[in-house]
């Protein structure tokens, strides 16, 4: 039996990074992956949608060729057959370089499901490669980073070809003329902007009474105002209570503020968020600790069970790929027995969603600070005031900043926009450096960029704004 | 721009000061370099200069203010070109921020300008004075000159929860002090007051718990080092003081008036440059030998006690000895000193004759390596050519740090300095 220092399972971009970390560290490592390395993300999520969302903004820009002196003679056409190829070839492309990544890193990589075999003074795993051997292997450390899959709805059949996840959005054959979602959050609203600018009529469904639930109840408003002008329908307040799939289209039967409605539409797409991979991986014969789906960790990734940690997807939300990829480094770093590992602060992991307009936020929203009981001062700029706005064309939408009344502290910041998802990052800083609102008052902005409407939102949170 | 005076920040732990005088008054000219007024600290007084050219246009601190707090408005100085509109517009500005103060939304805004005014000024007599008055305290000398890594916000956190973030260890990257490490030094500070007021309750208010001034700090910091540090040995003898009561009673006969003190400092002194191996102090790698006689005196103030220097003790008389002693007691009593005064010194004279006290052992004043404990003179029968006669003696204790005086040295000078005492007329030499 081959021994190991650590074990990798799953080559996402959790345990990607943690086998080149734990390599880095001198640690003996074997990654695990049953599929494509690379994982959900680049395979099936952020990646290929993103490369869809592309086309989106393509076709918002050729609307708007007329405003910019543009013209074209002749008929501009989408192709989706392309369009789907090119979404496949820069997943593909991208999966091959994390392949050259590890083996840059010389970290050995297995293709094969692993799973718990035995826990003695070491793990055993069982590997089921694809030929169908099983081969067993020993380590020392243990790192389950499975990712998750989309949380389904009991009595909906996903089989069906008119019914389906995240993964079947990313592919479908055409365009769908009709599509209800079922979910607001980033999967489902990137997947209802996609849609609608490819031409489809779509219906969100949220069980909440705001879209992006997770998101400032200003920014969700805002997003819901252009989403709605744009065409796209929204039902708040409701919930799928069932599928009827005996026609040619889907019949949805939606309970919506107490009313019970039918909505028919070629395809139904269930966005309702993900559950953990804990099937199948030997986890009863170890008293792992799991709730809700999903296993419990420390902040240093350590399960309740001795030398298995776990990362990602498969641990306690948020479900985001950057936040897999530092607890990756934290668990490595952990277990390579570095002293001083970076904890991870989860109100400085800002999260994304890439509809056009785009939406982003880090930290605390208005509501979830007074919640906390904090003294807040809230800034928030418009895009209208933003030069660089206006050259673009792009002036929907703002930008929100929370600060602590008493420390300065940055609690939050929320905004909607063009470009936003790439702003963030600014604040991502400022918060890790645990600035305060002088110091971003105080940090030149070129001109002109998007970046500056950014540094109105924190003068206007001191009264100070010059712009607006 | 009117230019706004702000209560300077004098120590890391400084939040309030005395504004104890105005040096120029309302409509005065004022050039850079002026002093504009004093301010009492724990120890001294500092002095506040102009650093702008103006007139001085308001003063919004009154003569004798107490409890002034650190970055507060104390005096506008109007430029040249400024109108009356820009004062308008600068005085409801520093109002409201004054206003914010008083409501306890946040004094923020007022160490936020302070810190800025310190920026701005960098070469001001303020910041001068400020390290002087650091560097004195050798446990803040390494620290004061290293930068302090922190982060903007654990920064603000540690000035509002008056939090000195010197000795705090920082967890960010490079040992770079972050929120997390103020909070935590906070929640221990809570979780200490808690269990004293615990305490506090369960015994039923036996005592008061009163937080350290900065002087009680520096005190015991330095004392606690010298005794940690300087191996301490004791030598005790008598002094018959009658030749100097002799002398004494012509001098004061007239308007000056000497004390037995002013002869104990001018024989510190003469003994010194007598045994001038004595006149050191220990230092890591060698030792250094002190070609001048500056002689401490140690005077007792309110909560804690100051030892201001007589320099060039050799080259004084005894009037100007002691003119010049009761001037320094008489400004470290009031807090007037100026750090030039306290700091430095090759030797230490602690007289508690007045308490009573016959004799006692002081600790060494660090760097230096002698301190001479006096106590009281009494009228004893001694024995001279073999008669009792009635003398007035005086028991005096020497402590010697022992690293660079040995028992042969410190009993040489100890006699040395008997010998001044007992026949003062060689002091003349």
């Amino acid at each position: 039996m081959r021994k190991f220092d650590l074990v990798v399972l799953g080559g996402g971009p959790g345990g990607y990074v943690a086998a080149i970390r734990a390599k880095q560290l001198g640690l003996n490592v074997l990654l695990l992956e049953s599929n494509e390395l690379g994982g959900v993300c680049l395979n099936w999520g952020c990646i290929p949608t993103k490369a869809l969302l592309k086309v989106s903004e393509f076709k918002n820009n050729i609307n708007k060729f007329k405003d910019f002196g543009i013209e074209v003679n002749g008929e501009i056409s989408f192709n989706i057959k392309n369009v789907i190829q090119r979404s496949r070839n820069v997943s593909k492309q991208l999966s091959n370089g994390v392949k050259h990544l590890l083996k840059k890193n010389n970290v050995e990589v297995i293709k094969g499901f692993g799973s718990i075999y035995d826990i003695k003074e070491e793990v055993i795993l069982n590997v089921l490669q694809d030929e169908g051997s099983n081969i067993k292997i020993g380590s020392k450390y243990l790192i389950i980073a499975t990712g998750a899959k989309p949380r389904l709805i009991p009595g909906v059949d996903t089989t069906n070809d008119n019914i389906w996840t995240a993964k079947d959005a990313m592919v479908p054959k055409s365009i769908p003329k009709s599509i209800t979602i079922i979910g607001s959050g980033a999967i489902g609203i990137e997947f209802a902007s996609f849609y609608n600018d490819m031409g489809s009529n779509v219906t969100v469904v949220e069980m909440e009474n705001s879209i992006l639930p997770n998101e400032d109840k200003e920014v969700s408003e805002t997003a819901k105002n252009i989403f709605s002008k744009r065409g796209i329908n929204f039902l708040n307040n409701s919930s799928l209570i069932s599928v009827d799939t005996s026609k040619n289209n889907i019949i949805s039967k939606i309970k919506s503020n107490n009313k019970v409605i039918n909505l028919d539409s070629e395809k139904l797409l269930l966005a309702i968020g993900i559950t953990g991979n804990i099937q199948n991986l030997g986890l009863e014969k170890s008293n792992i600790k799991i709730e809700n789906g999903h296993i419990i960790t420390d902040d240093k990734m350590r399960t309740n069970i001795k030398n298995i940690y776990a990362i990602g997807d498969v641990t306690q939300p948020p479900w985001l790929a950057h936040k897999a990829s530092h607890e990756a480094i934290i668990a490595s770093e952990v277990i390579a027995g570095l002293k001083n590992v970076h904890i991870l602060d989860k109100s400085s992991i800002p999260s994304c969603t890439y509809s056009y307009p785009q939406i982003a936020s880090i930290g605390l929203n208005e509501k979830q600070a007074k919640d906390n009981g904090l003294k807040i001062k809230v800034g928030t700029f418009p895009f209208l005031g933003n030069g660089k706005s206006i050259t673009m064309g792009v002036s929907d939408g703002f930008i929100k900043t929370i600060f602590n009344d008493e420390t300065g502290e940055l609690i939050g910041a929320h905004m909607i926009g063009s470009e936003v998802t790439e702003l963030i990052n600014s604040f991502s800083i400022a918060k890790q450096l645990e600035t305060t609102e002088k110091d971003i008052v105080n940090t030149v902005f070129a001109h002109p960029t998007l970046s500056e409407a950014l540094h109105e939102s924190v003068l206007a949170a001191y009264n100070r704004a010059i712009h607006f | 721009m009117p230019v706004f005076i702000k209560m300077p920040s004098l120590s890391p732990t400084m939040t309030e000061g005395k504004l104890s005088k105005w040096l120029k008054k309302k409509g005065d000219h004022v050039a850079p370099g002026d002093v504009l007024a004093e301010i009492e600290t724990d120890k001294a007084t500092m002095e506040i200069e102009a650093v702008d050219e103006g007139v001085l246009f308001e003063i919004k601190v009154d003569e004798g203010a107490e409890n002034v707090l650190v970055g507060a408005t104390i005096a506008t100085i109007m430029e040249e070109n400024d109108s009356e509109e820009d004062m308008m517009v600068s005085e409801s500005n520093s109002n409201s921020e004054s206003n914010s103060n008083s409501e306890g939304k946040s004094n923020l805004e007022g160490t936020n300008n302070l810190v800025s005014i310190e920026n701005k000024n960098k070469n001001t007599n303020i910041e001068y004075n400020e390290k002087k008055i650091t560097s004195d305290l050798p446990l803040d000398k390494t620290t004061s000159e290293d930068r302090i890594r922190i982060s903007p916000l654990a920064k603000r956190l540690a000035l509002k929860n008056n939090i000195s973030y010197r000795d705090i260890k920082g967890s960010g990257p490079y040992g770079r002090i972050i929120k997390k490490d103020i909070e935590n030094f906070d929640n221990l500070k809570e979780t200490f007051d808690k269990n004293l007021n615990n305490n506090i309750n369960s015994e039923k208010n036996n005592f008061n718990d009163v937080p350290h001034s900065p002087m009680r700090k520096v005190i015991a910091q330095r004392l606690v080092n010298s005794v940690n540090e300087a191996p301490h040995f004791f030598l005790s003898v008598d002094c018959n003081i009658s030749e100097i009561n002799k002398i004494r009673n012509q001098i004061n006969s007239g308007n000056l008036k000497i004390s037995v003190n002013d002869f104990i400092v001018k024989a510190s002194a003469k003994a010194l440059e007598n045994v001038p191996k004595a006149n050191c102090s220990w230092n890591e790698n060698f030792i250094r030998y002190y070609n001048n006689f500056d002689i401490s005196v140690a005077v007792a103030i309110d909560d804690g006690l100051i030892t201001p220097i007589v320099r060039n003790v050799e080259s004084k008389g005894l009037g100007e000895i002691s003119i010049e002693i009761k001037d320094l007691a008489d400004k470290a009593k009031k807090g007037n000193l100026i750090p030039e005064e306290y700091q430095g010194g090759n030797f230490t004279v602690s007289n508690l004759g007045m308490y009573g006290i016959k004799n006692f052992t002081a600790i060494i004043n660090p760097p230096q390596s002698m301190i001479l404990a006096i106590g009281k003179a009494e009228k004893k029968p001694v024995i001279i050519n073999d008669e009792i006669q009635i003398s007035e003696i005086m028991n005096v204790t020497l402590s010697c740090d022992h690293r660079v005086v040995d028992g042969a040295l410190g009993s040489l000078w100890l006699n040395k300095f008997k010998s001044y005492i007992e026949n003062p007329s060689l002091m003349l030499i």
